[in-house]
């Protein structure tokens, strides 16, 4: 591939990384405090739970498809894990049993989605809600709180000056973009998005294939809650309410397509470190919190009316 | 002086790229007439048709309705002049009530807004009755038959004043009884001065409820002649006389024993009981037209079509084919009609798309292995000449004919037994349908068997060593290549005898 190939796969990314270095110096030039050290490394932890959410919402939207659950998934596997680790066994066995649980979870909405035949939508949507009620049910709506040192490190402890959380969100996008360019599966989950019958057609087990979409997209919602719980201390059920939009935000400003077959996680690592620093930043200006959610609305929708006259433009 | 007739086009033209589809075809039709249009698939009849509903603009030619030129650029403009198409597939809305569906744009209203439930009724009964139809237009068009939606188009047609009906292949979905209704229901707007278009390659039909017909071939009108004066044989003749111009270079290739071997292929749906041999280094040509099984043979073969029953043996061994997987695993190969919507994942690149079928070599324990990928894909853009800057290319910007090179690859990296073409060069530019004809007899020369269905007619016997012909999901002949002529191949098909 010569650098103009190059430049075409990844103009999409390159533009929104323009944007986040655009904003960056905007916000460089109106606030003293954005960019020093601790600041950046504050942004880096605070994405990095969307972030990782995003990572399992990429894949399944690049298969065309729509997670509504992995807010919900993510408080149920963070008080069953919460709840395993009260009983003092060890911690590798409480964080095996939580992402077991938004593993199961995410693979039963796979499996309504290619035995059930339901809509993607349909399907995460109605695991929202019953995800939603089994954390409710399962601590009977009370959180569940105190840790030992050694669960709250996976978000308190730092590598040389890097947040645990961060590290463990830069390890996840390593391991997922693998997944994604350099397996079979990650060719499957392209092909399965940009056009499921000739990917049928074409000897492939579409409905496992999918499925396991689904499981991954559950497995980065409880890897979420580990972090989410241990810099808590405390595992909510009424945790990650919203942060599907999030996570579908940073995938869309990413540059990935509802439509399927196209997408990045470098794009929507991209996104979500955009929202992240956009959050920052209106914070650091003192901007009201109403105000913030009427802007990040529009750089949404802006992000996405840009990429579609640029797509238009070429045919 | 007579008067103008109801319909007249003169000089009809269009083309496509790489196509023309109609070349100065005139055609009239009077009130009151039922004129059949007749022709080989792609003879132009459609295309015809879409420019009179003004589905699609000609690029010459001019159309007059009783004596007056009336430019039809759009659907709106035919509805109109009183020009309804009746369709193969019903535009009706399943779960809307027969009345809505019928007054659907002209709904009356009360004070403006409110829908008019009892006027709507009163005007759907109305027209069912005059029509001398029995259907409740309270019904849900989903609850009723093929044949009572038909008899709703054609309502819908009439509340709309249709002067000018058009009706494609309007029994291929009715049973013997319900033709019969249709037919009184022909007769009837023929008798209240309808002029109707019908469309069919039914000979007995034909013959019993039209009164004039056209027949069109290669987009050119041939004759148009008094149904009471002209025989099957005239007809077929008609349709099927022409001199083969294109160059097809098929290689003498000695074939080899049977590779595939089908017996007694059965669904559900369509297929009744095929049974056929295909040799190695073999060229096997399906004719038949459209709607007589042959996509839903080669599906069936590929493991997508459920089979009822029979068996299929590949180099003497039966194998269960039940899905694409087993079906490429039996070392068979299918290039869909439609290859933009079955063939390739578009968005993905040449690299990307050869390598889907492939996984096992470009994927060793589930990792990509660059090498491999790069190998297949170089062996399918050079060893094919697709023409690409580079393998990284997405399959949508390709042309038809370098997209249909990149299905084949996909297959030939698998050292494929059989491989089943569906429609190999729709499409496809002239000097790309050479160059696929070629890759076949490469392929048939390292004794490959090929499973060709075709509607072009110069291809199939141009092309097959040998030709099976589908009517009505049966097997209605077989030819050798010496043997089949044009006029042969289409009684089969069309189910006729000369």
């Amino acid at each position: 591939m010569n650098w103009k190939t190059w430049l075409i796969h990844h103009g999409r990314q390159l533009g929104t990384l323009a944007g986040l270095l655009a904003l960056g110096l905007a916000l460089t030039l109106s606030s003293p405090y954005f960019l020093t050290v601790s600041n950046l490394l504050t942004v880096l932890e605070q994405v990095s739970i969307n972030a990782i959410v995003a990572v399992g919402m990429t894949v399944v939207i690049i298969t065309a498809g729509i997670d509504l659950s992995v807010g919900s998934i993510l408080a149920l596997s963070g008080v069953v894990m919460a709840t395993v680790l009260q009983q003092q066994l060890p911690v590798p066995i409480a964080l095996l049993v939580g992402l077991g649980v938004g593993v199961a979870c995410g693979m039963v909405n796979g499996l309504l989605i290619t035995l059930g035949r339901l809509p993607p939508f349909i399907a995460t949507l109605g695991m929202m809600s019953v995800a939603r009620g089994g954390a409710l049910l399962f601590t009977e709506g009370r959180p569940v709180s105190g840790f030992s040192d050694g669960f709250r490190a996976l978000a308190g402890s730092q590598v040389w000056v890097i947040p645990m959380p961060t590290v463990i969100m830069l390890g996840v996008y390593v391991l997922a973009h693998f997944l994604l360019t350099r397996t079979r599966f990650g060719l499957y989950a392209y092909a399965m998005g940009g056009n499921e019958q000739a990917t049928h057609l074409s000897g492939i087990n579409v409905r496992l294939n999918k499925t396991l979409v689904y499981g991954l997209s559950g497995l980065t919602s409880a890897i979420a809650a580990v972090i989410l719980t241990a810099r808590l201390n405390s595992a909510q059920p009424t945790a990650g309410m919203t942060y599907e939009l999030d996570a579908i935000a940073a995938t869309v400003i990413g540059g990935a397509s509802l439509m399927g077959g196209q997408g990045t996680l470098v794009g929507t690592l991209i996104g979500a470190l955009l929202m992240g620093v956009l959050r920052n930043g209106l914070n650091l200006l003192e901007v009201s919190s109403f105000l913030q959610q009427v802007i990040i609305g529009g750089v949404i929708i802006v992000a996405v009316l840009v990429d579609m006259a640029l797509k238009t433009d070429k045919k | 002086m007579e008067p103008p007739p109801l319909l007249r086009m003169r000089g009809i033209g269009k083309s496509y790229p790489g196509v023309r589809a109609l070349d100065a075809v005139d055609f009239d039709l009077e009130a009151g007439e039922v004129h059949v249009l007749l022709g080989e698939n792609g003879a132009g009849k459609s295309t015809l048709m879409k420019v009179l509903s003004g589905a699609c603009r000609p690029d010459a030619g001019t159309i007059a309705i009783e004596g007056v030129t009336r430019p039809i650029g759009t659907p709106q403009q035919a509805r109109m002049l009183g020009i309804s198409t009746i369709y193969q597939e019903f535009n009706l809305i399943p779960h809307l009530s027969v009345s809505a569906n019928i007054v659907l744009g002209r709904e009356p209203l009360l004070g403006g807004f409110l829908l008019d439930r009892r006027a709507m009724r009163r005007q759907a009964e109305t027209v069912l009755r005059d029509l001398g139809v029995s259907i409740d237009p309270r019904a849900l068009v989903s609850t009723l038959g093929v044949a009572e939606q038909q008899m709703v188009e054609v309502a819908k047609a009439l509340s709309l004043d249709a002067r000018i009906l058009i009706m494609d292949e309007p029994t291929s979905a009715l049973t013997g009884t319900e033709i019969r209704t249709l037919f009184d229901l022909v007769r009837r707007l023929r008798q209240r001065g309808v002029g109707i278009v019908y469309i069919s390659h039914r000979m007995e039909e034909i013959y019993e409820i039209g009164d004039r017909v056209t027949v069109l071939r290669d987009g050119r009108w041939v004759a148009t002649r008094r149904l009471t004066e002209v025989s099957t044989r005239d007809l077929i003749r008609y349709m099927a006389d022409r001199e083969l111009q294109e160059h097809f270079p098929r290689a003498q290739v000695e074939p080899g024993p049977p590779v595939l071997e089908v017996r007694n292929l059965s669904t559900r749906t369509k297929l009744r009981g095929i049974s056929f041999q295909l040799r190695q280094g073999e060229i096997l040509g399906v004719a038949g037209l459209l709607g007589s099984g042959r996509t839903e043979m080669a599906q069936a073969l590929f493991g997508v079509a459920p089979r009822e029953s029979g068996e299929i043996l590949v180099d003497g061994q039966a194998r269960r084919i039940r899905s694409p997987r087993a079906a490429i695993r039996a070392g068979i190969g299918f290039l869909p009609e439609d290859r933009r919507l079955l063939g390739l994942v578009l968005p993905l690149s040449i690299k990307r798309n050869v390598s889907l079928p492939n996984t096992d070599r470009v994927y060793p324990r589930g990792l990509l292995h660059r090498g491999q990928e790069r190998q297949l894909a170089d062996a399918c853009v050079t060893g094919l000449r697709v023409k690409t800057p580079h393998t990284d290319q997405a399959t949508g910007n390709l042309s038809g004919g370098n997209q249909q090179k990149v299905v084949l690859g996909k297959w030939l990296a698998r050292a494929p037994r059989i491989l089943i073409f569906d429609e190999p060069t729709r499409g496809i530019d002239v000097g790309a349908k050479e160059e696929i004809y070629r890759l076949m007899n490469r392929l048939t020369q390292q004794g490959v068997g090929i499973l060709m269905i075709s509607s072009e007619l110069p291809e199939v016997l141009g092309m097959s060593d040998r030709i099976l012909v589908m009517r009505e999901g049966r097997i209605s002949g077989e030819f050798n290549r010496d043997q089949a002529t044009p006029a042969l191949v289409l009684q089969a098909a069309l189910g006729t005898k000369a």
